[in-house]
């Protein structure tokens, strides 16, 4: 379906981005690309619908040398999620899905119907949303609505580039969960570009290891896990792998990024609301300098309303937290046995550094137990 | 404007010459929108032209700067030698002086649309000029707007000037009521001006919200019979 022969790309100003690059994406196929940063995955993909033009070797999309094809012809058979999100911020999230089937001519109420359909599938309310415009949605919603935009005409072809990068882990979970029935049920050939390796092994056929711009092995999952093909592979797999860890190790070890972060001058109305959209139970409090000043609980919140309290700041637990400096697992594990709720993190200056959920210790646990 | 006849000398002014104040008016009116229609048939192509010419932007941009320095009397002064006397040469001084804003906020409108969004327009399969059209002329809009009221008011105000050099407009009755040392005649050509002024900013700042996104949604949403602000 896409298939990469030598393919090499040099910025002008002299980087050399991709290096010999060879690869035969399968039709129907989840490929995932991987690499540290900078390794040249944006730029590959980006060869694919000639965002960038490769400055030596060929691709072939659909069997044709896409140098040979119209660019905006072969763009609009693509679908395709940017890094950046890229959303366009003066049109509706109905308007954005429909950009590319809008360019394509189809009829209205084709369109109306293809929209109505993949918030349906998104899970996103189509009365609440399809006329509302990016910035009131969420980050995780903004990324879906990227992603339903690259299916919404039905390509064969779907890029991906970190679609689900800067998202809170549950919600990055659940979307890829829905990426991976979408994928079953329409069959389509799915390129998809992270640096986050249990996403690679949750998501992918076949993974590229790719560094420095070239590629370092090529293989399913458990050929990756293995058998790594040099020690970079299996450093980089054994990222993912928590087992060598003791109890004592600090609890970096299981740093997550905060899920819900609230200023400290939130009102409280407003934070139960959106703490209900987005299905979470907890949040940490803030300030403007990223200063923690405590958490709040969806159940403390509620209280705090029916007493009339207003802002977040008057309704703070403050007691459970760990450091950064001195906190370890073992600390971590005895909270959660109290207490399902993440863990907040932060530094001796009182700087939030990030959460420890139950999920993530989970996780950590069975990885013990495995081995 | 203290002296006690001043406000009936000014209604009696007002009775005996209105057909010449709408006149004026109504000059004024004619010049300014001719300027400003020059200025704009202009200034936003080439603003626009100048994003995909970057390297010579900073140069067209300084040179608009200098006609926008030029004390505007002064500019005027320069011009006789071109246009002689009249409201030709008046409408080209008020071009190159307000031509500075419309092709700033052009450049800068469309240079600080977001360069993801651009670049997610063409990964979609827009064309140049789709990009253009769809995405960065919409979100520059009132970022050029607002460069188009700047140029509005300073037009509507300088051409009251080109009655110095012979043009029409309310800057007559301003000058001639400077020359005759009557202050209901200089007020019967400041009032109008100044109206003007306001009512064309004001106008356009009405214009300038209803080009945001979150108008357009709004009306969107209205259309579509749902409720915006949830
Ligand atoms: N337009 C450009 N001009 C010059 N160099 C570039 C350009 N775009 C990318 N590069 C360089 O090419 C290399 C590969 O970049 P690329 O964006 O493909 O990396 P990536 O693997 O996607 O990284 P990340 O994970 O950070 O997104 C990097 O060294 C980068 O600095
Ligand atoms: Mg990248």
């Amino acid at each position: 379906m896409v298939y990469f022969e030598n393919v090499e790309k040099r910025y002008p100003d002299g980087t050399l981005a991709v290096d010999g690059l060879n690869l035969e994406v399968e039709s129907g196929e989840f490929v995932v690309l991987i690499g540290p940063s900078g390794c040249g995955k944006t730029t590959s993909l980006k060869m694919i619908n000639r965002l960038e033009e490769c400055t030596g070797g060929k691709i072939y999309v659909n069997g044709k040398d896409i140098m040979t094809l119209n660019p905006v012809k072969l763009r609009r058979q693509i679908g395709y999620v940017i890094q950046e999100r890229g959303l366009m911020p003066h049109h509706t999230v109905a308007e954005n899905i429909a950009t590319v089937p809008l360019l394509l001519g189809w009829p209205k109420k084709k369109i109306d119907a293809r929209v109505d359909e993949l918030l349906d599938m998104a899970g996103l309310p189509k009365e609440k949303y399809k006329y509302r415009l990016p910035a009131q949605m969420s980050g995780g919603q903004q990324q879906r609505i990227g992603v339903l935009r690259a299916l919404a005409s039905d390509p064969e072809v779907v890029l991906m580039d970190e679609p689900f990068g800067a998202l809170d882990p549950i919600s990055r979970d659940n979307l890829q969960n829905e990426l991976l029935t979408i994928h079953k049920k329409l069959k389509k050939t799915i390129i998809f570009v992270t640096h986050d390796i249990s996403e690679a092994l949750k998501l992918a056929d076949r993974i590229v290891l790719m560094r420095r711009g070239k590629i370092e092995q090529i293989g399913t999952p458990d050929e990756l896990i293995n058998n790594p093909a040099t020690k970079f592979v299996e450093e980089f797999i054994g990222s993912d792998q928590l087992s060598q860890i003791s109890g004592d190790a600090s609890v970096t070890a299981l740093l997550e990024d905060v899920i819900m972060e609230v200023n400290l001058n939130a009102a409280i109305e407003d934070v139960l609301e959106d703490m209900q959209d987005r299905d979470v139970k907890s949040a940490q409090v803030t300030d403007a300098k990223r200063r923690w000043h405590g958490s709040i609980y969806l159940s403390t919140l509620k209280k705090a309303k029916r007493e009339g309290k207003q802002l977040v700041k008057e309704t703070l637990s403050v007691n459970r937290k760990l450091y950064v400096e001195d906190g370890n697992l073992k600390d971590a594990a005895e909270m959660l046995v109290d207490m399902e709720a993440p863990i907040p993190i932060i530094n001796s200056a009182n700087e939030l550094q990030g959460i420890v959920t139950e999920k993530g210790m989970a996780k950590y646990t069975i990885n013990k137990l495995i081995k | 404007m203290n002296n006690p006849g001043f406000i009936e000398a000014f209604i009696d002014y007002v009775s005996k010459n209105y057909m010449r104040i709408l006149t004026a008016t109504g000059e004024h009116i004619y010049i300014s929108l001719i300027a400003l229609a020059i200025t704009l048939v202009t200034c936003i192509p080439l603003g626009i032209y100048l994003t995909r010419n970057e390297k010579i932007a900073p140069y067209v941009i300084s040179i608009a700067n200098v006609f926008q320095t030029i004390p505007s009397l002064a500019l005027l002064g320069f011009l006789i030698f071109v246009f002689g006397i009249g409201n030709d040469n008046a409408i080209c001084a008020l071009v190159m002086y307000a031509m500075l804003p419309v092709l700033q906020n052009t450049y800068t409108g469309i240079k600080n649309v977001d360069k993801a969004t651009v670049q997610a327009a063409k990964g979609m399969g827009m064309t140049n000029f789709q990009i253009l059209m769809k995405v960065q002329i919409p979100l520059a809009l009132p970022v050029i707007i607002s460069g188009v009221r700047v140029a509005s008011v300073w037009i509507i105000g300088t051409a009251a000037l080109a009655a110095a050099i012979g043009g029409g407009g309310l800057g007559r009755l301003i000058f001639s009521g400077l020359s005759l040392i009557r202050d209901e005649i200089i007020f019967a050509g400041a009032l109008p001006a100044t109206a003007l002024a306001l009512l064309t900013d004001m106008v356009l700042k009405k214009f300038q919200k209803y080009t945001t996104p979150e108008e357009r949604a709004k009306r969107i949403a209205k259309k579509m019979k749902v409720n915006f602000n949830h």
